[in-house]
């Protein structure tokens, strides 16, 4: 291993570390603010020093890993949103009763397990980020021990994920069978060399796809979802929504670009058809919802729908589009669940639609940061999610994809009708909640994240420019 | 620089006022005017500069916004941008005044809705970057969304969420026709850009065009609205509160009828005269059943919102007419009914401020009690029938007169609009001032404040009937540079008519030989 290898995987040492830390502190003493506080400061160094290695990259320690702009901005994404729930759930987890701290060396482990994902090279890593994100996921959804609906969620995406674990396996195994190549990268000159994909190839990939699918929760794979979010913790839903499915994101556009997967007839049909039927599922099962956070389950699933449009661009800068696209969705959900969090309390998680009745006569901050959140996923311009969907529908026309463009059209206008009935909801003058006060952490992730929202909708340039510069694969 | 200080400000206003409301409505309140007052101070000196340069954009000021995407930041002001935004300030200023009894709930984020409404407005009467003014026309709409939905009437939300969809879907499309235009001159010049000048002479295929011109077409005419497309209007105008309703009718209407003006016809000159008899079709129905409506309607601001429907299809009938004399009567029209409803509006809030109803069947008889209110109401009534000496009179008759070289028929049944108006504002007339008395209203008139609004408005409407002139120098260069192209495409179709043409070709192919 040379100094550059191990300057590479710096960050990454970082979040593996800190969970150690963290045990050998709750074993000499037990401190919540203290294991709060190193949590937020190892994220933030971790963030950091993402910016610190760009100049190395990139840089490949094979045959696992591999250091590009791509995966350093998919590991600043995912600090930056792991740091941001961690951030929201300091109130969240205060509250319960029992051992709290060991929250905290769950959400590093899974963060890991996402970071290694970002940076996988190789079908081993692949599984085995996987299985960590996944292992770490089933504690952090059961967390509320006390309660019947987290332990429900929980068992439900245990016994759920490692299913399609065990497919995820089996398309590896097909593939490795096919090619005699676990690497990425080693696959290109295989399938170069071939020019046409075997039959036997995209029965793996078909498996591979299918425990994927899960992850990301697109349709038909996507049953879980609502369960699970309304059972898990709002920070952990959170989560979820953001760190999973975006580190699971990162390594399907890794090597579904690097096996050419949009030249392929049958595949290409079969991404738009997931594609166009996880936004439609999504949107229209989100239109009747009373719970909030189902209904930003089935939002979630419209996203991933409109997001793996940017497969079957086939080009970089889709791929520059699906980052963006990442990172405004990131923003938006983590807001939107963050006002769901800490408008919670040990007695009542506020998830049902109606218990936002009236929030802007009380608490007009809060439900100005609630709306833009809103306001952002549906894609309403001075948000980021404009600017997101703009991206995304911007690079799926050049690529010609006027099918699933259109859809995604209709479907904004869906998506619209459920967002605005939220919206609604919270302006309205007939009952006035009862809610707790925010707390000043609380108060500050609001404000990073509704500037945030504000900042990318009105000035996104300087980071368009940052991503065409460093992403590509 | 200063067109960008003109939404700069408004912006800041709403932040400002919205500051201020916490501590006192009074004072959120007197931002706002202080904002829309300077804007408007502001613009004034472009009023004497307008004639003077012709055909040349008065002010123009480019920055580059998402230099990745080729969108700049691309503002531009010529003499119809000037009269809208002169019309937008004035109507602003009003909102704000007549609102001042009636809003109390909230009053910081009522202004704040109201100031950042009119920055969207400015922004889209003043963008030449087709992606800034998606980014503006989008803009208007989510305050106008809460205006309604919160200090509305009692069925609000329905119709604030009805204004929302039918505008957010038919935007949408006009996003989706906005790209293609983009890549199709990206393509065929290789440089890749949102600017509405560069992409004015984009080559299509005639099919393409008009596909493209359709997406255009359906936020432009949705937002107008036209006949199958109006459905949301009345509900969204009667359940908004009166500075909504004032800002809806006045304003928000006018950005359909400025996008077909200032980016229909001159991106597809020939696709839109393909298009000009179902667009003249179009217009004439919603003269026709808009008035037709609005004579059924019981409920007074119901009955003036469908006046708007029939009022606009003169303003499609005129955009489709293609001829300079129909161009002045559009604009003419814009402003004129901007004033006419808006005062209507006017009157209708401050009827149901004093009677808490806005049943036509429960007023009556007023003018014993409120004659001053009654005389305001009459002059309106005048304006919006189009009685010689009023803005709209010129208004109308221009776009006939314009319609009529363009095509006989459509404006002869266009001119039978005239009538109805006659009927259905008569019967404003009847209903709330004359009549019997229903009940013994105890009102009072107008107080100094509304007199001084409704005065304001009446000067304007018999300032427009008079020296109707002014607006037409101001308009003319920027109309002109519009119908350009619309002249090439027609002297191309029609040149195989003329001897003389005809002649020269003969002879041309004789050299060729």
């Amino acid at each position: 291993m040379t100094i550059t290898d191990f300057l590479c995987i710096i960050p990454l040492l970082i979040i593996a570390i800190a969970p150690i830390v963290i045990m050998i502190v709750i074993s000499v003493l037990r401190n919540y603010e203290i294991v709060f506080a190193f949590s937020v400061l190892s994220l933030l160094s971790g963030f950091a020093s993402v910016f610190i290695f760009f100049p190395f990259s990139p840089h490949s320690i094979e045959p696992l890993f591999i250091i590009d702009g791509f995966s350093l901005f998919f590991l600043g994404i995912i600090f930056f949103s792991a740091l941001l729930v961690t951030l929201l759930s300091y109130e969240y987890i205060k509250q319960l009763s029992g051992a709290r701290e060991e929250y905290y060396i769950i959400l590093f482990t899974s963060t890991l397990g996402a970071s290694l994902l970002a940076v996988a090279n190789h079908f081993v890593l692949l599984f085995l980020g996987i299985e960590t994100l996944s292992i770490s996921l089933y504690v952090m959804i059961a967390f509320q021990k006390s309660k019947d609906q987290s332990i429900e969620a929980g068992i439900k995406y245990l016994v759920l994920a490692s299913v399609s674990s065990a497919f995820l396996l089996f398309g590896m195994a097909l593939i490795y069978t096919v090619f005699g190549t676990m690497q990425f990268t080693g696959l290109v000159s295989a399938i170069a060399n071939l020019g046409q994909l075997p039959p036997l190839f995209i029965f793996g990939f078909g498996m591979l796809l299918l425990g994927i699918g899960f992850k990301l929760a697109l349709v038909p794979f996507h049953m879980w979802t609502p369960e699970v979010y309304q059972g898990a913790p709002a920070p952990v839903s959170a989560y979820i929504a953001t760190v999973s499915k975006g580190a699971v994101m990162a390594v399907l556009i890794r090597f579904f670009f690097n096996i050419k997967g949009f030249d392929n007839q049958s595949i290409f049909v079969v991404i738009s058809g997931i594609a166009i039927l996880s936004m439609f599922t999504g949107n229209l099962l989100a239109i009747r919802q009373q719970n909030i956070k189902r209904l930003l389950a089935y939002s979630s699933i419209a996203n991933m729908g409109y997001l793996i449009i940017i497969l079957l661009t086939g080009s970089d800068k889709g791929i520059q589009a699906a980052v963006f696209y990442l990172i405004a969705y990131f923003i938006t959900t983590i807001g939107a669940f963050g006002v769901i969090s800490l408008l919670s309390t040990k007695a009542l998680e506020a998830e049902k639609i109606s218990d936002y009745k009236g929030l802007f006569w009380k608490r007009p901050w809060i439900a100005i940061v609630f709306t833009l959140s809103l306001l952002s996923l549906a894609g309403i311009p001075v948000t980021a999610g404009f600017i997101a969907k703009f991206y995304v529908i911007f690079e799926g026309m050049k690529a010609g994809l006027m099918v699933l463009v259109f859809s995604m059209i209709v479907n904004s206008v869906l998506g619209l009708y459920y967002y605005l009935r939220v919206i609604t909801t919270l302006f309205s003058k007939e009952n006035e909640p009862d809610l707790p006060a925010l707390s000043i952490t609380g108060n500050i992730t609001l404000a990073i994240i509704s500037l945030s929202i504000l900042l990318l909708g009105i000035y996104p340039g300087w980071l368009i420019d940052l991503i065409v510069r460093y992403v590509s694969l | 620089m200063i067109l960008v200080y003109l939404i700069g400000i408004l912006l800041t206003g709403a932040f400002l006022a919205w500051l201020a409301g916490s501590r006192s409505p009074v004072w959120s309140r007197i931002i706002a005017i202080v904002a829309i007052g300077l804007d408007l101070i502001l613009i004034l000196p472009f009023i004497f500069q307008s004639v003077s340069t012709g055909s040349k954009w008065i002010v123009d000021y480019k920055v580059d916004w998402i230099p990745a995407f080729g969108i700049s930041f691309h503002l531009a002001l010529d003499g119809l941008s000037l009269l809208l935004l002169l019309l937008t300030f004035f109507l602003g200023l009003l909102a704000v005044i007549i609102s001042w009894k009636e809003i109390n709930d909230k009053a910081g984020f009522f202004h704040f809705n109201l100031l950042l409404i009119l920055a969207g407005i400015v922004g889209v009467f003043l963008s030449l970057d087709l992606f800034l003014f998606y980014f503006f026309w989008e803009l208007m709409l989510v305050p106008m969304y809460f205006l309604i939905g919160i200090w509305g009437h009692e069925n609000r939300i329905k119709a604030s969420y009805k204004f929302f969809l039918y505008t957010q879907a038919s935007g949408l499309l006009m996003f989706v026709s906005i790209l293609a235009i983009y890549f199709i001159h990206g393509n065929s010049t290789g440089s890749y850009t949102f600017d509405y000048l560069q992409l004015l002479g984009t080559v299509m295929s005639p099919a393409t065009a008009f596909l493209i011109m359709i997406g255009f077409l359906a936020a432009f005419l949705v937002k107008l609205p036209v006949v199958p497309f109006h459905n949301w209007l009345p509900d969204a105008h009667t359940e908004a509160p009166t500075a909504g309703s004032l800002i809806l009718a006045a304003l928000l209407l006018k950005t359909g009828a400025y996008g077909l003006l200032r980016f229909v016809v001159p991106l597809f000159p020939s696709a839109s005269a393909t298009f000009a008899p179902i667009g003249m079709l179009l217009g004439v129905t919603g003269i026709l059943y808009g008035a037709k409506l609005a004579f059924a309607q019981t409920d007074l601001k119901r009955l003036v919102a469908y006046t708007s429907v029939s009022h606009m299809g003169f303003v499609v009938l005129g955009v489709f007419s293609f001829n300079e004399l129909s161009y002045q009567g559009v604009v003419m029209q814009m402003i004129a009914h901007g004033i006419s409803t808006g005062a209507l509006f006017i009157m209708a809030g401050q009827l149901s401020e004093r009677i808490h109803t806005r049943d036509l069947n429960q007023m009556g008889g007023l003018w014993e009690k409120a004659p001053v209110m009654g005389s305001i109401g009459l002059i309106f009534s005048m304006a919006s029938l189009g009685l010689p000496g009023l803005g709209n009179f010129i208004a109308e008759l221009l776009i006939l007169i314009g319609a009529f070289g363009a095509n006989v028929l459509m404006a002869c049944l266009a001119s039978l609009g005239l009538i109805a108006a006659t009927i259905y504002s008569l019967r404003i007339l009847q209903k709330v001032f004359f009549g019997e008395k229903n009940h013994d209203w105890k009102i009072n008139d107008l107080s100094l404040r509304e007199k001084i609004v409704s005065a304001s408005l009446v000067i304007v409407i018999v300032g427009l009937g008079l020296f109707p002139k002014t607006v037409f120098n101001i308009a003319k260069p920027a109309l002109l540079k519009t119908l350009d192209n619309q002249k090439e495409i027609n002297m191309l179709n029609s040149k195989p008519d003329k001897g003389e043409t005809a002649s020269e070709t003969i002879s041309f192919f004789q050299k060729a030989k």
